[in-house]
């Protein structure tokens, strides 16, 4: 059994490097939309087919434990967990290309206002990205719980974002196109704070053999 | 949940070779027309769990029981010694680990149960003997050859012929101890699905060494360890979320 338990090690740091992946291009591409660094936004657009590769590698691997090993409980679950998480975790390597793309554009023009909401909003999606990677590796705990909660401030920013926006638009609509682009920041980042929640969602079933995607979870917490 | 009906139900079942003792307090409820299987390490118990089905331990003298095995509808104690073993033997059949035709033609092994119950009317031997044999998807290999020596068979057919000489007697309950393990995975394959389309007429109890085989076909899972039920469920359940660290170590492969 120990080659088995070397093989799941190495599928956790895999999937762990592919996190940490992600975790960059997020912090980058706001990095580079807060700070108007084109050059680093293009950077988070190349380096995504590392991203798109190791997703595949990861997928594959899945499919070769399941089918010479034979997976039983826990080590079902890990695996199973493992295919599902990196799903979402290349889709959020993808949203971050696409901030990536809009802070290339957005950088081209003079800067509307100040950003206050989307950098909150990528600090918390970001901490969210982490604890689910935590909590991965570390297990059974109240991380995963934590991060399901946090999604509704993310929802909340989403929303406050695109009112304050709104109304820019409605005394100026000269500024439309920029303004709409950066509710599609904003709604990127909303979307990457999904991933997040299914990640954590998915290692409490990891962790406790049950599905509590679609519930109510506040009994839980 | 509505809970299917049961067929058989151990109670409290103490077994001993001896002053070994080799069940400790086993209680099961064994529900009806479903596959309940027993997994656990050699030695767990599990083979002499199903043994007391059909009073196979009553052959040798030192061997005791402790407590009982109810059969529905008629909650009758089928270990208690009042009852004839032949007629608890007639009810619930067994098939073993290695295929074990008598040395008689593939005909004689299947009518060989319904001859000791005093059938000798030949049509009615030829129809059941059919009946069993279709039942066991063995009857379009072998209709033309009924008179030639079952060892003429190959390992698989044997044990198929094994299975239509269990059923034979219409049993309730059919045992099987490792019906597979001497047989290769096409075999294999054919057996496991006959015990699942049995199971809609006879309840099925399996001892199986094979994970997989238990997570393939059974209802219901038990695992047993040093003479004990550790976990039983669903089987579902059982291989996916064990809630026993036990049982988790000995799905996973980590025992010990």
């Amino acid at each position: 059994m120990g080659i088995f338990d070397d093989e799941l090690k190495i599928l956790r740091e895999r999937i762990l490097k592919l996190g940490c992946m992600v975790e960059n291009a997020i912090r980058d591409s706001v990095k580079a939309l807060v700070e108007r660094d084109s050059e680093l936004a293009k950077e988070v657009i190349k380096r995504d087919h590392l991203v798109n590769a190791l997703d595949v590698g990861i997928d594959e691997e899945c499919v070769r434990l399941i089918a010479l090993r034979q997976p039983m409980a826990r080590d079902l679950r890990l695996i199973t967990t493992a295919m599902k998480i990196t799903t979402d975790l290349e889709r959020m390597g993808d949203l971050a290309v696409n901030i990536a793309e809009r802070a290339i554009e957005l950088n081209d023009e003079p800067q509307l206002k100040p950003f206050v909401n989307i950098p909150k909003m990528a600090e918390i999606t970001q901490t969210m990205v982490r604890d689910a990677l935590d909590s991965f590796v570390t297990g059974c705990s109240r991380l995963p719980y934590e991060v399901i909660k946090r999604d509704d401030e993310v929802d909340d920013l989403t929303v406050r974002n695109f009112e304050e926006l709104l109304s820019f638009m409605i005394q100026d609509p000269k500024i439309i196109p920029l303004a709409v682009k950066r509710t599609y920041i904003a709604k990127y980042l909303e979307r990457i704070a999904d991933h997040a929640t299914n990640i954590a969602e998915m290692i409490i079933y990891m962790c406790k053999g049950k599905m509590i995607r679609h519930t109510e979870i506040s009994e839980e917490i | 949940m509505v809970m299917d009906p049961i067929k058989a139900e151990s109670k409290n079942l103490d077994f001993y070779y001896g002053n070994l003792q080799a069940l400790k307090n086993v209680s099961l409820q064994i529900q009806e027309r479903k596959i309940t299987a027993l997994i656990g390490p050699s030695g767990c118990g599990k083979t002499t769990y199903l043994r007391c089905f059909n009073r196979m331990h009553d052959l040798y003298p030192h061997n005791k029981y402790h407590g009982e095995i109810i059969l529905y509808p008629d909650e009758i104690n089928i270990i208690s010694p009042s009852v004839d073993p032949i007629e608890v033997r007639m009810r619930i059949s067994m098939v073993f680990q290695k295929p074990n035709p008598f040395p008689k033609s593939i005909f004689e092994n299947v009518a060989y149960g319904l001859r000791v119950r005093g059938i000798s009317n030949r049509s009615i031997l030829s129809e059941k003997v059919e009946k069993s044999l279709r039942s066991a998807a063995l009857w379009d290999e072998i209709k033309d050859r009924l008179h030639l020596p079952a060892f003429d068979l190959s390992g698989g057919q044997q044990q198929r012929l094994c299975i239509a000489r269990a059923l034979a007697t219409d049993p309730e309950i059919l045992l099987f101890d490792e019906p597979t393990s001497a047989l290769d995975p096409i075999a294999t394959g054919k057996i496991e699905e006959l015990i699942m389309g049995l199971q809609e007429h006879v309840t099925i109890l399996i001892v199986t060494h094979n994970m997989q085989q238990a997570a393939r076909i059974s209802d219901f899972t038990a695992f047993m360890y040093l003479g004990e039920v550790v976990e039983f469920g669903d089987t579902d359940n059982l291989f996916v979320n064990p809630q026993n660290k036990l049982t988790e170590e000995y799905i996973t492969g980590r025992f010990g």
